[in-house]
This record gives C-alpha cells, structure tokens and sequence, in this order.
C-alpha cells in the first residue's frame, strides 16, 4: 500500500521522498506523441517472424499454392504476432489501440495500392498501341482484325467522346446549378424532396439511363442511334453529380454577402446572378469538372445509344458514332491480340482524359468560396491603386 | 430580364399616426418581375428531377408492357431468357445480380470503414488530403477500367486462392465447391470474381459517405471520452460509431444500389448463365445489368421489351434502396447529433 501511494503522488500528499532528499532532477520534457524504439522493435520483429512462420507453413507444412493466400496469411501471422508480442510488454488497452491503428494504416495502403496498381496497369498494357504515332491520328476505318497495330487508331472515338461530353455538359450543367440553386437559395420544405430524389438519381444505373433514352428518343422519337442520343443519356447521368456538388459549394457562401446584397437593393436573381454565383465560381467549376470526368468514362448508357462504327462521324445528330469506352468495349473482347492492344491504348487514352479533368478540377477548386487567388488578389491591388 | 430598381419599393405608405400608437409596419419586399421568372424558373429546374424519374418509370413500365403482358407473373419467376420461345423471367438473373452485390458488399464494407476510420481519426492530417483525393479519383475511374483490369490483370492472379478455397474450403463449406473439375475454365468469369470486382467499385462511395459522416461526431463528446481516460480506439468505439451507425448503415446501402446497378465490369467478366447461382467459384454468373448490356443488341422487339422490363424492376429496387439509404445518411447529418 505504501508503495502505490509512492508512485500515485496526489497534489494534497506529502513530497515525494526522493525529490526532497536530492538536489531536484533537471526537468525532461516528455514526449507526447511520436514513435518508441521498443515499437518499431516490435513491429519489426513480427513483420520478420510472421514471415518466416507463414513461409513454413505456407510452403512446407501445407503446401499451398497462390501469392494472394500467401499474402493474406502474412498479414493474419503479423497481426498476431504483433498482439502477442505487445502483450508481453504493455497493458491490453494499449496492444488494442495500436492493433487498431495498425489496420486502419493498411486499410489506407491498400486504396492506394489499388488505384496505383489500376494506373501502372492500364498505362503497361496500353502503351504498345499508343507509341505508334497512328493511334492517336487514324480511326478504324480502313483497318481490319488482322492488320497491324501500326495501323488505326481512335481518333474517331476521341471526336465522338468529346463531342457527347460537351453536348451532355451543355444540357447538364444549367440544368443541374439551377437545381443546385433551386435547393439552396429557395430551399425550404420544396427542396428536402428534391434533395432525397437528386440522391436517388446518383445512384441510378447507368444502364437504366441508356434504356430510357433508348426507349424514349430512338424507339419512342424515332430517331437512329447518334452521338445526341448518347449525350442525352448522359446528361440523365450528370445532372445529379453537378446540382450534388454544386449545391454543397453554394451552402458554403457566406450568408453576409447575400444580405449585403439585399441591404443595397439588389433583388434576389441579382443576388444570385452578380452575388452567389461569382463567389463560388472555383467550386462550380469544380462540380462541372467532376460531372464531366464520370461523364465521360460512362459506357452503358453510350452502349445503347449511340451505336457503333469504325469510321470517323463528326455529326452527333446523325449515324453511329462511337466513343473512347464503347470502342474500350467493342475491341478488347476480340480474340485477335492487336484489337486487344487498340482497346488497351484506347484505356489509356481514356484514363489520361479522366486524369486531366480530376486533376484540373483539383487545381480550380482548391479554394473556398470567396477566397481570391493569387491573380485576382494582384488585380483586385492593382485596381485599388489605379483609383 | 428587366434590372431590379436601384432601391426597395416601399410597400407600406406612412400613414402619419398619431405619436402614442405606432403601429409596426409591415415588412414585405414584394418580388420584382425579374425575380417572379426567376423564382419560377429555380422551381422548374428543382422538380425536374421528380419528371425525369418519373418519366424514366413510366416510358421503361410502356416499352416493357409488352413483355409484361405475354409473360404475366411468370416474368418474376421464371429463370430461363429465351423470348423467342415466350419464355423469359428475371427468376434468375435477378438473385444472381443480388448475390454479385452482396460479395461484393462482404469485402468493400470492412474495408471501406477501416479506410473511412483511418481518414477521419488515425491519418496524420497531411495525410487527410492526399487520401480524398485518392479516394475521389477511385470513383472517377470509369467502370470499363475497372473491368478490363478485373478481367485482364486480377482474374489470372486469383485463379490460385480460388482454387485454393474450392480445394480446401470447398469440403466445409459447400457453396465454395467446384462441381466442374479441376480445370483452369471452371474457375473463371464466376460470381465471386464479379463481386470482387464490384466491391472495388464501391469502396470509393462508402469510404468517403462513411468518412463524412464520422468526421461530424461531435468534438466535445470526443474530448469528454479523451478526458475520462480513454484511448483513441476507446473514443471511437464510444464515441464516433455510435453516432456515425445510421450514416454508415446508409453509406452501405448506397453501395449495394451501386453494385446492383454496376453493368460493365460486370459483363465483361462473366460468363452468362440462366440458373440461380448456389456454387459462387464455379463459372457462370448473371446480373439484370448485364443481361441487358449483352442481350439489347438482339433485333427482336419482344426481347427488347423484355429487357426494358427487366430494367425496370433494376429501376424500382435501386430506387427504393437509395431512398431509404439517402434518408438515413440525410437524417444521420441533420438529426442524429447533439447539440454542441
């Protein structure tokens, strides 16, 4: 008993014994976070002993076979291993904790190593065809299964790809900010129902998107299969992504300045037009982008309405034209291994599209709503001192 | 569009009162024509949605009508698709689609809230930011990628675990048996790798919906947790599940609609067959996406009615799911939380 109360001192206790009978000791200041050597000591050696043991039960005692049960076997012997050997040095709560955040640490590994993975795979696979300087500059017209790859290319379905993409962003883009608006300046009870649908139709199969079109425009209308009819599905599938994300941009502008606004007379379609809207270009921007980039890698909806044609067709409102996924889809499941490289090379391509937009959508909409950049800062100064 | 006036409009005249009774005026900014339109205008766009769901409904209900009317209730529970023959049903397409999603669901659940967790709570805060945006650009991937990469690079380097499991599991647990033979073929284009695929394709919407959602746990409940002692496993077990369940329980739905409705990865992989799945790891498998995107190319109006039929029982149960889960996630966002 009188040694806990020894090690437990109390604030209302006696000094301790040691700190009265010596010279006081020189203060260290304690580490808070960071990482003990006995840690990484222990991770290191259940890394090394989880591997050794799953290599003699893997390979020698069982006799399995595969890299992913290897692999997973692994991770299982070192998680174990791990638990055992903290046990023998620290209390249970602490060996949770760090088991705990030992496996969320994996968890975020391994979404990157996925995505990592999917991009060195595609640019690995893809690259054959798209080192020959044709695929970028020839369409399939006049190339067969058995020709060489250095000869076609998708420049046909990057006409048609972006084509659609345009057409389906310049009907979903009004469309989908107005929403966005609709839900966020006029709000109230009319916008929680829209708020619910607009979540619903995210999610919509993209295919039930084609189907729609499909029955509507080219079995209902009449019309042949074309590049409108593909942007029409796709805009049934953008429109949701862009009033999602612009309407979490718009919640962001500050109150203050719509009421400043109003306080100077402005009515409320100025406000919105000269006010709002402005403010928070960077993330409309942002929600446009992100809208365009699951546009555009969208294929079930263009599988069943646009058709499909080897030659090059600039006119979206009439014939067949095909895109970057629709031509993904048509020549990789050919068994001829050059039509496999093209659908490759058109991933590539594809990928490449998509990374622009994600990454261009980074670079706009880094910033707040209201927050200049740096040029508008330089000009907003330069105005100032002109005046 | 006319320019609004340069001041308010004064609604109420003065009415000179007498001094003892000021009566408060009445504060009403009547809308402007301009604003009138515009107003009018927000409201057409909002309920949009509502008419191009509902179109959606009615037009898949017309073109199906057809099927519908030659099948009758046999739609639902006949398994085999040969509309030429008049015999065809989603009997079992229909729960091979689920059990693609629910494989699917098994391995993108963990491992999306484990990612979800370890980006709100465990990542070091430089971390945070490189982590949504990998998780962002996993969702903008598009599905053709994912199932040429399923199908191409995934698929060959599995076969072992698969064999592994129908060699070694298959004995205890009967549906991971492989009843056509040790042979490369009975391996692939299965309802397992379909799922496996899939869940690739959902864990981007569950991570970052889950992520959300146990980023709003309240700080003050975290601090009191950390202040009674507890680690930071402790606080999360006490403190950000509980209040982050009915979102993550939405999150998950959302992923089952998205796996429902996943077409592409899955049709490239799979190997078409019209028997309800009971054996996941054998070849074989079927989704009402698939079905369509590999049978709407068949010139036959019957069975193109058909698969718009089949699209609009996708349609209805996707809809359904996303609504229920959308008013979880929505009211675990607005409701669920405690006042600071």
């Amino acid at each position: 008993v009188i040694a806990m109360t020894d090690t437990v001192p109390s604030p209302a206790g006696p000094p301790r014994t040691e700190a009265a009978a010596g010279a006081p000791p020189a203060e260290v200041r304690r580490k808070l976070g960071g990482v003990t050597a006995a840690e990484v000591y222990t991770l290191v050696a259940a890394f090394g002993g989880s591997l050794a043991l799953d290599w003699l039960l893997y390979e020698r005692v069982f006799e399995f076979s595969g890299a992913q049960g290897f692999l997973g076997c692994w991770y299982l012997l070192f998680l174990t291993f791990s638990a055992a050997l903290g046990l023998l040095q620290w209390n249970p709560l602490v060996v949770r904790e760090r088991l705990v955040t030992l496996v969320s640490w994996t968890a975020g590994l391994l979404l990157v190593l996925l995505i990592v993975e999917q991009l060195v795979f595609v640019a690995l696979r893809g690259l054959p065809a798209v080192v020959h300087g044709n695929f970028l500059t020839q369409t399939m017209a006049r190339t067969s299964a058995v020709s060489p790859i250095s000869s076609g290319g998708v420049l046909h379905a990057v006409v048609g790809t972006l084509e659609q993409i345009g057409l389906a962003t310049l009907f979903a883009v009004p469309l989908g900010i107005a929403a966005a608006v609709f839900m966020s300046e006029i709000g109230g009870r009319a916008a929680r129902p829209v708020r619910t649908v607009v979540e619903a139709m995210t999610a919509l199969p993209s295919i039930v998107a084609g189907l729609f079109v499909l029955g509507v425009v080219i079995l209902g209308l009449g019309l042949e299969a074309c590049g409108f009819a593909a942007s029409l599905a796709l805009t049934v599938m953008m429109m949701p992504i862009v009033t999602r994300a612009a309407e979490v941009v718009l919640r962001l502008v500050p109150g203050t300045l719509r009421e400043a606004s109003y306080a100077l007379g402005g009515s409320q379609w100025r406000t919105v037009w000269n006010v709002v809207l402005p403010t928070a270009r960077p993330g409309l921007a942002t929600a446009v982008i992100l809208g365009m980039a699951r546009g555009i890698g969208e294929t079930s909806p263009v599988l069943l309405t646009a058709g499909f044609t080897a030659g090059m067709n600039a006119d979206p409102l009439a014939g067949r034209q095909v895109s970057l996924p629709l031509y993904i889809w048509n020549y990789v499941r050919q068994p001829y291994p050059d039509m496999m490289a093209r659908g490759f090379g058109a991933a590539l391509t594809l990928m490449v599209l998509v990374l622009l937009l994600f990454v261009s959508a980074r670079l706009v909409g880094g910033r707040r709503p209201g927050e200049l950049s740096r040029r508008q800062r330089r000009r907003t100064a330069r105005q100032a001192a002109a005046r | 569009m006319t320019t609004a006036p340069p001041s308010p409009p004064d609604t109420s005249p003065p009415d000179t009162p007498p001094a003892e009774q000021d009566l408060p005026r009445r504060l009403t900014a009547p809308a402007t024509r301009g604003d009138r339109v515009f107003r009018a205008g927000l409201h057409v766009a909002g309920y949009s949605v509502f008419a191009v769901m509902g179109l959606i409904a009615f037009f898949l209900f017309l073109r199906g009508g057809d099927a519908l009317r030659v099948t009758g209730w046999s739609f639902l529970t006949q398994q085999r698709w040969s509309p030429s023959a008049h015999v065809f049903g989603i009997a079992a397409v229909l729960p091979d689609g689920i059990l693609i999603a629910v494989i699917a669901l098994l391995f993108a659940v963990p491992v999306s809230l484990t990612a979800a967790l370890f980006i709100a709570e465990y990542a070091p805060v430089r971390l945070r930011r490189a982590l949504v945006s990998v998780v962002d650009l996993m969702a903008a991937v598009p599905s053709i990628i994912y199932g040429i990469w399923g199908g191409y690079f995934l698929q060959p380097r599995i076969l072992g675990l698969i064999r592994w499991m129908n060699l070694h599991l298959g004995g205890v647990l009967p549906f991971l048996k492989v009843r056509t033979g040790d042979i490369g073929t009975s391996y692939t284009s299965s309802t397992f790798i379909a799922g496996l695929v899939v869940s690739l394709m959902i864990i981007p919407i569950v991570t970052s919906l889950s992520r959300e959602v146990f980023a709003q746990a309240p700080q003050g409940e975290r601090e009191g947790a950390y202040a009674l002692g507890s680690t930071r496993w402790g606080m999360v077990r006490s403190v950000v599940l509980p209040f982050g369940r009915g979102g993550v329980i939405g999150a998950v739905m959302l992923g089952f609609g998205r796996a429902m409705g996943e077409t592409i990865a899955v049709a490239l992989i799979i190997s078409p067959t019209f028997k309800i799945t009971t054996h996941v790891l054998e070849a074989g498998a079927n989704s009402i996406s698939a079905l369509i995107a590999l049978r709407f190319s068949e010139s036959d109006s019957l069975s193109l009615s058909g698969l718009m039929a089949a699209g609009l029982v996708l349609f209805a149960i996707t809809l359904v799911v996303n609504l229920l889960a959308g008013i979880l996630v929505s009211r675990s966002r607005s409701g669920a939380a405690t006042a600071e």
